[in-house]
């Protein structure tokens, strides 16, 4: 995934150079300073998530959302995945890990889905792009809408 | 010098109380560390190419050609492109943001920076992929299936809620990011 990303961003570099050395530096140049405008704030999600991996290991995570845990389950689920921010190929095998462990379909969804969706610890860096307000909304939208998604799948899965 | 410091107070006292806390707690702060050194990783990996793109595309896309495929006015067209952008994508959500940030500027209508948003946070390919071998096919086809239309009617609600003005102040604060 990452070598097609590197192999496009490198062709289309070299092809930018040939056409146009000055509008080339430019653009990196553009490219530096959007970077370094947001570092501090990805500094400061790096170190969040850190902290919280550490103490929300899946262990944690299985004895919060296991069986017969209900709608409160569902609820601390998409608590728990609102905050975490768990790339996707660690997320995915932890979720099947857990569902082995005894969690219900329906706060695996829930997890999964707001695990993706909303962003507690990200906040920093979206407010700096998208102001309060719709930072806010985003996150309070997506985390209902999550409850949609653990109950259709909680109906259709089970 | 005082720029920078206060650019990334939050960073220093971040960082400050984790050295504490390792401190006390060494076992639950080697944990976090090495946590941070894997997140660390995946940003220098990913973030690169992915403002390197940014750049390019800033430069030698036109503003109208933007505006024409997602702009006002551009109806499903618009918005499937939003959909696919995101979610060909890779890398966290956070890594949308400044592509985002680009779109606004080159004139890409807000509904659809929203759905663009959105499907880079959960309707990822790549992803995907992953949610079929992990969770298997009906989990992971329901999923997309509800997230699909989630993520636009999410991003319709979004557009309605916010003000021309505060939609505005947005795009103004896009037009300054790479200063």
């Amino acid at each position: 995934m990452n070598i097609t990303l590197y192999v496009v961003t490198g062709m289309l570099l070299i092809v930018s150079f040939y056409k146009d050395k000055q509008k080339t530096k430019k653009a990196l140049k553009k490219a530096w300073k959007a970077f370094e405008n947001i570092l501090p704030e990805f500094l400061v999600v790096i170190l969040l998530v850190g902290l919280l991996l550490a103490v929300m290991n899946p262990d944690v995570i299985s004895k919060i959302i296991g069986t017969e845990s209900g709608w409160l389950g569902v609820i601390l689920a998409a608590v728990i995945g609102s905050i975490t921010l768990i790339p996707g190929f660690v997320a995915f095998p932890m979720a099947a890990l857990l569902l082995q462990g005894g969690a219900g379909y329906m706060q695996i969804g829930a997890f999964i889905s707001t695990l993706m969706m909303v962003g507690v610890v990200t906040i920093p860096v979206e407010i700096k792009y998208f102001g309060k307000k719709l930072t806010i909304y985003r996150n309070v939208l997506a985390f209902l809408f999550s409850f949609i998604v653990a109950l259709i799948i909680g109906m259709v899965m089970a | 010098m005082k720029k920078i410091l206060k650019r990334y107070r939050a960073f220093l006292v971040v960082l400050g109380a984790m050295l504490i806390l390792t401190i006390f707690n060494m076992e639950l702060g080697m944990k976090a560390i090495s946590v941070i050194g894997f997140s660390l990783k995946e940003m220098i990996l990913v973030i690169p190419p992915v403002f390197v793109l940014l750049g390019l595309l800033d430069i030698w896309v036109p503003r109208a050609t933007m505006i024409k495929y997602m702009g006002e006015g551009s109806g499903l067209k618009g918005i499937l492109l939003a959909i696919f952008i995101g979610s060909a994508a890779a890398g966290p959500l956070y890594g949308a943001f400044p592509i985002a940030a680009v779109f606004m500027k080159k004139g890409v209508k807000f509904s659809n920076v929203m759905i663009f948003i959105g499907a880079w946070s959960t309707t990822k390919i790549p992803m995907f992929l992953f949610e079929v071998t992990s969770l298997g096919m009906k989990f992971a086809v329901i999923r997309l299936l509800i997230d699909i239309p989630g993520i636009i009617i999410i991003a319709f609600i979004l557009s309605a809620v916010m003000t021309k003005d505060e939609v505005k102040k947005i795009y103004d604060n896009a037009e300054h990011f790479d200063d």
